[in-house]
């Protein structure tokens, strides 16, 4: 404890004492955050070069979503648990136990749909509380609490099939899965793009008019409060080059079969957990709990509650993920979602969270997990094997990694 | 006889900022037991840590000369190996290991890689015969208590054929037969031919053990002294010896009604629910009142605090928190700082702030609710509020988005009160809150103190440094082991007299 120089009693060499700290020159344009969208554009561009533009087809990229929608759904519930200092290693296992469960009420005992769905989500959230209380109320590591659930859920899993696939699933729920929203208006010409349903590119519109107007008025809202705000050429080209790439998206959705659901419940997922970590109070103190548990705690935060609503919400989530999975293949198999733990914590971590807790993001951890998705895609779109697929994943983990703690090494050293 | 075995001259060490050591000698003598006094950060542990090796050779000032040769230690495995040990104030057993594992932990009873375990369990045996401890060398360390596990260091050190013995503060975590114990072992020690330097708060152990004392005071050393020629009153007049400057902000406090009374208020140690760290200690704060609190380390002050505060520290607490007139329950945190209680940190970085987090977010942290309609905060208000504080507690940073983690302690310091101050506590407990922080700052937080008292906020200001609390406090308790020893009036204190309820023991407290 006494290393000495905290007493500063002693006789101080003559520094600026109390003179202005050297204000270090705040650069808005923040690397860390903005590498990965660099990145996830570069592995766009580089498997777009090697597909001979396949990749961006309006079926592929629908595809891309629709395959990789579940580890998206998952990565956003791991990225919170990832910033509060845990881990989660049995989403997997509950994907394939939650679409067991939601397989044996609609397919065997032929409960209405609606009442399964939250049933299932019911079943998710209490597994949630099972690991969370070991986690937050008994103490136990969330690696140990989660490796044991991975077995645990699996063989829950297999009990409840009894080792064998069941299904087929309800209409409504493959729709879900698998389908997309129904051209509500008619198609509309697009030139030399062809034609397009009209409704998703209404929806398109809106959503990228939403996107800019909202960061419009946080500019305006930072500038009434004499914060300082990015030039204005950054700042329309963070607003304008997102708006391009959804309406991108959009579009050449539309042009295939528009909108997939699947896509439509990320987006709001995905917007309402970034509201969550940005604005709420409980997200907040996700990143409190992570940054220091003691500062935390010492600041009144209920670190043990804030644990383990997060294991609540990562079960509901895996069950979310688990309907969409079981729907898409139209079968509850006993190996469903096997090894989906590390997509989701590859996604997190490709998406800046830090190992240590505190930081992290919702959209960077699906910004990582589309990294993922478009690699996946690319290699089955070239016909790579399985190994070199393990292999640029692998890589691509660890630069992300690697990439992460050397910058945070660099601003250390900068003070 | 009076040989020289160790003679450390013109030690200079300094750590960027600040010189932790100016121009220090020691000299110990075979055979002796010289102890070594002075405040917190007078720079006892500093030296040790040059004299065991910690700092290596090279990264200070200076000449260390041993049974008359020079020494330039690279590591603390070089000083062992010239039979110099060190036994730090936290003990360093790997707890899950046995006793014998740990006396020869490094220094393995092996031949060729292969340890031998008949011949380290009878070596062990044999240590611990030798400072008298009776348990088995097969005996986990995490079964033993802290008084053993001190003579399990001694016995780890004697297995290095130790010649000079360094303990700093050995009987800090202590109770009294464990002390005793550990003291009468010391002097058989000595007998054998073993010198000791013994660093010390406790100044009747001091006063019973040691042949001759050396004083160091910022840094420097004062005196040394026989002890025959010496009393606690002379120790203390030089662990203190100098004046207050000018450095506090002229005050005149107005006090009011009562705020918070705290009764009978007793605490166990987490580690060993036996052990009371706080005894039936009674303090009252009043409106506009700065009350500060002494003691030396390990007397129990953060722990008091701390467990006032919500029952954030220890275990089987007992007494009676009075706010207002009425009984209050502080269970935990959240109800601390909704009965208006708070507690600003002696450890900001790791008790205190999300170093990783910007300012605004740290201002706000404790009183968020504040801020809060409905589970959404209202960041244009937060930045607002952060920004005021900003401005107010003169925190210097270019905006509050900075990260908290790259302000000065001074700054951060001023965050921490922020953040407290934001939740309009009516009673403010503030632990060394300017540890670690320069004089120009040291100052703005004394001024800010005196603005939170004229606001009427009762405050409680914990400090290692006597002449801060003489210098802001407008009354004064004193801790010792544990105990209230006193309650004296800013006009009727002084260093000395303070110094002397610090270190009374608990015998001599009137019951």
């Amino acid at each position: 404890m006494t290393v000495a120089p905290t007493n500063a009693d002693m006789s101080i060499s003559k520094g600026p004492a109390g003179a202005p700290d050297k204000a270090p020159r705040k650069v808005n344009f923040d690397l860390k955050q903005s590498g990965i969208y660099i990145a996830l554009a570069l592995t766009i561009v580089i498997f777009t070069a090697l597909t001979g533009g396949d990749l961006l087809a309006p079926q592929n990229l629908s595809n891309i979503i629709v395959q990789y929608s579940y580890i998206l759904v998952l990565a956003i519930g791991m990225v919170l648990i990832i910033i509060a200092g845990h881990i989660d290693l049995s989403v997997g296992s509950v994907v394939a136990a939650s679409g067991a469960f939601a397989a044996v009420m609609m397919v065997d005992w032929h409960v209405a749909w609606p009442i399964a769905v939250v049933a299932t989500l019911v079943f998710g959230a209490l597994v949630g509380a099972w690991q969370g209380y070991w986690v937050a109320y008994f103490g136990i590591p969330a690696f140990i609490v989660t490796l044991a659930g991975m077995l645990l859920f699996r063989a829950v899993t297999y009990r409840i099939l009894g080792n064998q696939g069941i299904g087929p699933f309800p209409d409504d729920i493959r729709t879900l899965a698998n389908g997309f929203t129904p051209g509500f208006l008619k198609n509309i010409a697009l030139g030399p793009l062809g034609g397009a349903d009209a409704f998703s590119v209404i929806v398109g519109l809106l959503v990228v008019v939403g996107m800019v107007v909202m960061q419009w008025r946080a500019r305006a809202g930072r500038v009434k409060f004499a914060q300082s705000v990015d030039p204005m050429w950054l700042f329309l080209t963070k607003a304008i080059l997102p708006a391009i790439l959804v309406m991108f998206l959009v579009v050449q959705l539309a042009r295939f079969r528009n909108l997939p659901w699947v896509l439509v419940l990320l987006a709001v997922l995905v917007f309402v957990y970034t509201l969550v970590t940005n604005r709420a109070v409980f997200g907040r103190q996700i990143y409190a709990v992570g940054g220091n548990l003691q500062a935390a705690t010492l600041s009144g935060v209920k670190v043990k509650s804030v644990v383990f609503w997060l294991f609540v919400n990562m079960g509901v989530l895996s069950a979310v993920a688990g309907i969409i999975f079981a729907g898409r293949l139209n079968l509850a198999g006993p190996t469903a979602g096997n090894s989906f733990e590390l997509d989701a914590i590859a996604a997190a971590f490709i998406g800046g969270a830090a190992v240590q807790g505190g930081v992290g993001k919702v959209v960077g951890a699906i910004t990582g997990g589309l990294i993922m998705g478009v690699i996946n895609n690319g290699a089955g779109l070239l016909g790579w094997q399985t190994e070199t697929v393990m292999f640029v994943k692998g890589a691509v983990l660890l630069a992300a990694v690697a990439f992460d703690v050397w910058s945070k090494r660099r601003t250390a050293g900068g003070k | 006889m009076t040989d020289t075995i160790l003679r450390m001259s013109g030690i200079t060490k300094t750590f960027p900022g600040v010189k932790a050591l100016q121009d220090v000698n020691l000299e110990v003598r075979r055979g002796e037991i010289l102890a070594v006094c002075g405040e917190n950060g007078a720079g006892k542990s500093t030296l040790m840590k040059v004299l065991s090796g910690v700092y290596p050779h090279g990264t200070y000032e200076g000449d260390i000369e041993f049974e008359g040769e020079p020494c330039s230690f690279a590591g603390i495995r070089d000083s062992e190996h010239r039979g110099i040990v060190i036994i730090h104030q936290e003990l360093a057993l790997a707890s899950n290991l046995s006793i014998a594992e740990n006396i020869f932990l490094g220094n393995e009873r092996s031949k060729r890689g292969w340890i031998n375990w008949n011949e380290t369990n009878q070596a062990a045996d044999e240590l611990l015969r030798r400072v008298g401890l009776d348990e088995k060398a097969v005996t986990p360390v995490i079964q033993l208590g802290v008084g053993k596990q001190q003579l399990v260091e001694i016995a780890k050190a004697l297995s290095k054929d130790v010649k000079l013995l360094i303990l700093d503060e050995p009987t800090a975590a202590l109770n009294d037969d464990d002390s005793e114990h550990l003291l009468n072992l010391l002097r058989g020690l000595r007998d054998q031919g073993i010198t000791c330097v013994i660093i010390s708060h406790k100044l009747n152990e001091v006063m019973g053990i040691s042949d001759r004392v050396t004083i160091l005071r910022d840094g420097k050393t004062i005196w040394t002294e026989d002890i025959d020629n010496l009393s606690e009153e002379k120790i203390i007049a030089g662990m203190v010896g100098r004046s207050l400057e000018n450095r506090y902000p002229e005050h005149e406090s107005t006090i009011g009604e009562e705020v918070l009374r705290i009764e009978d208020w007793t605490v166990h140690s987490p580690t060993q629910p036996d052990r009371a760290l706080v005894r039936k200690a009674n303090l009252t704060l009043r409106r506009g009142e700065i009350v500060g609190l002494a003691g030396l380390m390990g007397a129990g002050r953060t722990e008091l605090a701390m467990s006032v505060f919500g029952r954030s520290y220890g275990v089987n607490i007992s007494g009676r928190l009075i706010k207002d007139g009425k009984e209050i329950q502080a269970r935990n945190v959240r109800e601390a700082i909704n009965h208006g209680i708070a507690y600003a940190t002696e450890d900001r970085k790791r008790y205190g702030l999300n170093l990783i987090e910007d300012i605004k977010r740290n201002v706000s942290a404790a009183g968020l609710s504040k801020l809060a309609k409905g589970g959404w905060v209202d960041g244009n208000e937060e930045r607002k509020v952060a920004d005021e504080f900003r401005a107010s507690m003169n925190i210097k940073a270019p905006s509050v988005e900075s990260v908290v983690g790259k302000l000065s302690g001074g700054n951060q310091q001023k965050v921490v009160l922020s953040k407290w101050i934001f939740t309009d506590p009516d009673v403010l407990i503030l632990d060394e809150p300017t540890r670690g922080i320069d004089v120009g700052a040291k100052y703005e937080i004394y001024t800010i103190i005196n603005r939170l008292a004229d606001e009427g906020k009762a405050i409680l200001v914990i400090s290692s440094e006597l002449p801060e609390l003489l210098g802001i406090c407008d009354r004064i308790y004193t801790l010792s082991a544990g105990r209230i020893t006193g309650e004296v009036d800013r006009a009727g204190a002084t260093q000395e007299s303070l110094m002397t309820l610090m270190t009374k023991e608990e015998q001599e407290v009137a019951p």
